[in-house]
């Protein structure tokens, strides 16, 4: 699971912070879909996953009920 | 331990490591980046504002006015041999990086969009210059996929999440390699390079408020330090006016332009006081002094009186919705309030770090020694802002960080190429080369401790936003610096619970911290020392600027000790801008 933890370091300080907070609330219960699906996410660049995250952009659907999560953070 | 073998060893793969990688690969040698995040995550991708280079296509211009003004803007502590060379080269590299696909922004006639930036001035100090180069609002994001992008072509070799850990040197003081902790396996690995660059990028996480991201733990400054490499102007550390309170997010300069304005606890709109002309645009030290003195002399907003509010709401629901959406987006979500109705609660912010390891002007790592104050390293190179070479003396520019990535990116692999042809075999590693590297790895394996990393982490980053923050005299700092050997000797009594090999984050951030508490420290030393205000630093009981004891550079050691050496005023082939008063 550590490696949820380290992918979520970014190199902006906004992704950080938000990305932390989701992991700090819902970690210990992600399912292995869940996981998998938020590493997809992982993948974006720094400055798409922003936009992802705040309405701006668009992901994959399976990476949708996921980020209703992390968008509550 | 594994091993493997280059020509050359990167650590960082910001702007300045995939530089001078780029450079290098398509040079034909062997190139290894090590990077402990994947590269295009790295600190750069922040970068919005844009790069500066006197391009001149808004407004007439012409590089030695931009080295006149990063000479001043420097408060005169930068070294005019380098400076010239960078302002000298940035029209230049920013259409090298035009001609490798960097997206700019366009002006109507097809010419690079540029935007004014505070201190950018035309003809020596006369009107506002035209001078930063900007992709959107993108910059350092455009620049690192196209660098990466690039590099890929030129078939660098990347090592993603790879910690590096420490320096493999002999006994002559050659640097021959560095020891990196394999992230995924937990593994250590040896590489062994003819020549090792250091592009680790900045430290901002020594502060409490800080604007930079979690990786910014001055790792290269650790691995120099530990190696007996001194830093040089460590005290020196920009302050952004505005970082929203509590998240350090910023609120970039573009608010104020846009007519946003500050007001204290009483409602008052007080950069009225501080800078008549200029007000809320003034510079950003001026700014971020104002601040903390309202809030130092009780005049701050909130329970606590510990922030300043940022109002916008007057521009206008549709302005606001049009020109700083972005801005909105993060009130909402790190000041939770709607800057449609409500300010913006902020606090100067860490920005920048403009001490580092020092280099002269080609990247190579210089250091005091029987010849003198600046001898080089063999084998070891630095640049980005882990380095200090110094161009930005006592105080950075806007958009100079990024093209300091990549005019001394592109001069370090010109040097390392020589170096390299006249070394052509390096010497062998000694059997306890590795050792250094291998006890630190080792002694996070301890399982009895009685402190917690954590803790250790937050009070030190606490210890240095009080002590050693904005606003500096000689007891609070000495207090500081009490309070930092304690929160050493906790860090020695430390341990970590997690000892699983794989993706062991607490052992990574145990030796994150290790790092910080040697910036910490040099940092608040040299704070300590220097008894006089100049750029960023600013001592509330030496107000003044003091050329006659003070125009030198600090070296402080990792044993404690504090050096100094004379700044470069004499450019490359002009004539030197001698040091005058600062005014805006
Ligand atoms: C919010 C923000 C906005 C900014 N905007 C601008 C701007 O508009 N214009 C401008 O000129 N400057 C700007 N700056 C400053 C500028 O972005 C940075 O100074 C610059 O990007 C640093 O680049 P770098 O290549 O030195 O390091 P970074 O981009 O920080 O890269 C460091 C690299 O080192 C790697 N690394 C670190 N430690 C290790 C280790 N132990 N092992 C392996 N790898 C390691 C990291 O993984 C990373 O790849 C801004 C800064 C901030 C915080």
């Amino acid at each position: 699971m550590s490696e949820l933890r380290w992918r979520s370091r970014r190199g902006m300080l906004e992704l950080d912070i938000v990305l932390g907070r989701f992991l700090d609330r819902h970690e210990a219960r992600l399912s292995e879909d869940q996981a998998k699906a938020y590493l997809g996410l992982l993948e974006y660049p720094d400055a798409e996953l922003w936009d992802i995250i705040t309405g701006k952009g668009e992901p994959e659907a399976v990476e949708k009920p996921l980020l209703e999560l992390i968008r509550m953070n | 331990m594994e091993k493997r073998k280059f020509d050359v060893a990167i650590i960082g793969a910001g702007g300045a490591g995939m530089r001078a990688a780029l450079q290098l690969s398509t040079a034909g040698y062997k190139v290894a980046v090590l990077s402990k995040v994947f590269p295009t995550r790295s600190h750069t991708v922040a970068a919005q504002g844009g790069i500066t280079a006197a391009l001149g296509n808004v407004t007439e211009d012409n590089w030695l006015w931009h080295m006149y003004d990063t000479v001043k803007g420097s408060d005169y502590l930068g070294d005019q041999d380098a400076i010239e060379y960078m302002c000298r080269m940035g029209p230049q590299v920013v259409y090298e990086m035009e001609h490798f696909g960097l997206p700019f922004s366009r002006l109507e006639n097809g010419k690079i969009y540029q935007r004014p930036f505070g201190g950018q001035s035309r003809n020596f100090g006369g009107d506002q210059a035209t001078r930063t180069c900007a992709a959107a609002d993108r910059t350092g994001h455009a620049m690192l996929h196209t660098l990466y992008q690039r590099n890929i072509q030129a078939k660098t070799h990347f090592f993603v999440e790879f910690l590096a850990i420490d320096l493999v040197r002999d006994a002559e003081g050659r640097v021959l390699g560095v020891v990196a902790l394999d992230m995924e396996k937990g593994e250590p690995l040896l590489i062994e390079a003819r020549a090792t660059l250091l592009a680790t990028g900045g430290a901002g996480r020594i502060f409490q408020a800080s604007t930079n991201a979690f990786i910014n733990t001055g790792d290269g400054l650790g691995m120099a330090s530990r190696a007996g490499i001194p830093l040089e102007d460590m005290e020196f550390w920009q302050f952004h006016p505005t970082g929203v309170m509590g998240a350090g997010v910023l609120i970039s300069e573009g608010v104020r332009g846009e007519g946003g304005y500050l007001v204290n606890g009483a409602g008052e709109r007080f950069m009225e006081r501080y800078a008549p002309h200029a007000r809320d645009l003034a510079g950003r030290d001026v700014v971020a002094r104002a601040i903390a003195i309202e809030i130092h002399e009780g005049r701050g907003c909130g329970p606590h009186k510990d922030h300043v509010l940022l109002k916008l709401d007057h521009i206008g629901r549709d302005e606001i919705l049009d020109k700083l959406p972005g801005i909105r987006e993060i009130a909402l979500k790190f000041a939770h309030v709607d800057p449609l109705e409500a300010p913006i609660p902020v606090v100067p912010t860490a920005h920048y770090m403009m001490g580092g390891i020092p280099t002269h002007y080609r990247g190579q790592v210089v250091v005091p020694a029987r010849t003198g104050p600046e001898e080089a390293v063999p084998g070891l190179y630095a640049i980005g802002e882990c380095a200090c070479v110094s161009v930005h003396g006592a105080n950075r520019l806007g958009g100079n960080s990024l093209l300091d990535l990549l005019v001394f990116g592109q001069a370090a692999a010109e040097h390392i190429v020589e170096f390299l042809k006249e070394n052509p075999t390096s010497p062998p590693i000694p059997k306890e080369g590795p050792d250094l590297a291998l006890a630190r790895l080792a002694r996070w394996d301890r399982r009895e401790g009685t402190e917690r990393v954590a803790d250790v982490y937050r009070d030190m980053q606490g210890i240095m936003q009080s002590h050693c923050g904005v606003f500096r005299r000689a007891e609070v700092l000495e207090e500081g610096i009490a309070k930092l050997e304690e929160a050493r000797q906790r860090l020695d009594r430390a341990a970590i619970d997690d000892h699983s090999k794989v993706f062991n984050t607490a052992r990574v951030e145990a030796l994150e911290l290790e790092n910080l508490m040697e910036v910490a420290f040099a940092t608040i030393r040299s704070a300590a020392a220097r008894t006089e205000s100049r750029g960023a630093h600013a001592r509330d009981d030496y107000p003044e600027r003091d050329d006659r004891n003070w125009l030198k550079h600090t070296l402080a050691h990792g044993d404690g000790t504090i050096d100094y050496k004379p700044v470069r005023l004499k450019p490359l082939t002009v004539p030197s801008f001698p040091p005058k008063t600062r005014t805006y």
